[in-house]
């Protein structure tokens, strides 16, 4: 007759176990990091003289945040949940106004002929602007790009812009440039 | 006649733990797997404001970390309120940003380096002057690609 083997008390692997978690549990973080991608334009060199690339006026969609965060874009006051739609106006200047940005027909590849836009969004904010307030501005002004390249994406490809390729999407960007640029930082409502 | 037996005392069979180690082991590995460590412990408090737009940070190894924030409740007798940089674990000031992202800098591989992204978490109330000062700094390190950090928006 084979011998029985005596059990093992196991009952302690659980609470074993159970620390092992506890100690997982704080000490590490499962947030996922998001955020609004953005290139900072290189520092002049010293001795580089400062010719400003010549813009007309007509291609530069002025945005300023003051100090208690209020926006003027071209010159008038405007609310935040107007601009996204204003952008969009002037990059895509479908009635061809004198007054909003110039539009290049170009030929690209994938699309055709396309007509680009030359305006360029000029972002300017104070040092008493309030981040909340920046941000704002910011994600209105990519959402108004984002949707311009989601509209042409939809017409052209049939599909949504995150499910292009890589050459539909390089496409889609010459179509559509990117332009948000940030002024110099002036000092003018104080800290 | 039939008697019933009573088999000895009524006692209750005990119910066997022995998967319990199992399903914990479970909740660990699962645990284990899809949380990252904490890496600093924060000083300032940041809370992130809100965004529509946002895209997720891909490559962890290449990005490198700027708080800016009023300090936290145990500091704020030795800092004040006033927003502060934090890099790593200590509190610094703005001519340390250029050093801060030369060591970070060292610390990368070769082919990495032009990668260098720098995340910037920011207090949502913190005022746009020290953002600034920090945005001009990484324009001198030429740290130029950045991200600034939020929350998705629903």
């Amino acid at each position: 007759m084979a011998r029985k083997v005596p059990e093992v008390n196991a009952s302690s692997t659980a609470d074993i176990a159970f620390l092992l978690l506890i100690f997982f549990l704080i000490s590490t973080t499962m947030n996922v990091d998001t955020g609004l991608t953005r290139m900072l334009p290189p520092m002049p060199e010293k001795d580089q003289k400062q010719d400003d690339v010549e813009v007309k006026r007509r291609n530069i969609f002025t945005v300023l945040i003051n100090k208690s965060d209020r926006l003027l874009v071209r010159g008038e006051p405007m609310d935040v949940q107007m601009l996204k739609e204003k952008t969009k106006e002037f990059i895509m200047n479908p009635n061809n106004d004198p007054n909003l940005s110039e539009i290049e027909e170009k030929e690209i590849p994938m699309i055709g002929r396309y007509r680009v836009s030359k305006g360029v969004v000029s972002l300017q904010n104070d040092r008493g602007t309030s981040y909340e307030m920046y941000m704002k501005v910011q994600n209105e002004l990519v959402a108004a790009y984002n949707e311009l390249r989601e509209e042409l994406s939809t017409s052209v490809f049939g599909k949504p812009y995150q499910k292009l390729s890589k050459e539909e999407k390089d496409a889609i960007s010459k179509a559509i440039p990117l332009r948000i640029s940030e002024a110099e930082p002036k000092n003018v409502g104080g800290k | 006649m039939a008697t019933f037996k009573r088999k000895g005392k009524n006692e209750i069979q005990a119910i066997s733990t022995a998967s319990l180690p199992d399903i914990v082991f479970m909740l660990l590995f699962f645990f284990m797997v899809s949380t990252t460590m904490r890496e600093t412990t924060l000083m300032v408090r940041t809370q992130l404001p809100e965004a529509t737009e946002v895209s997720k940070l891909e490559k962890k190894s290449l990005v490198s970390y700027i708080y800016i924030g009023p300090p936290t409740k145990q500091f704020q007798a030795l800092f004040g309120t006033e927003p502060r940089i934090q890099l790593n674990d200590s509190f610094k000031t703005l001519d340390d940003i250029r050093d801060f992202i030369a060591s970070e800098r060292e610390a990368m591989k070769e082919e990495d380096k032009p990668l260098l992204t720098t995340s910037l978490k920011i207090d949502k109330d913190t005022r746009m002057g020290i953002v600034t000062d920090v945005k001009q700094e990484l324009r001198k390190a030429s740290a130029l690609k950045i991200v600034y950090a939020a929350r998705k928006a629903e």
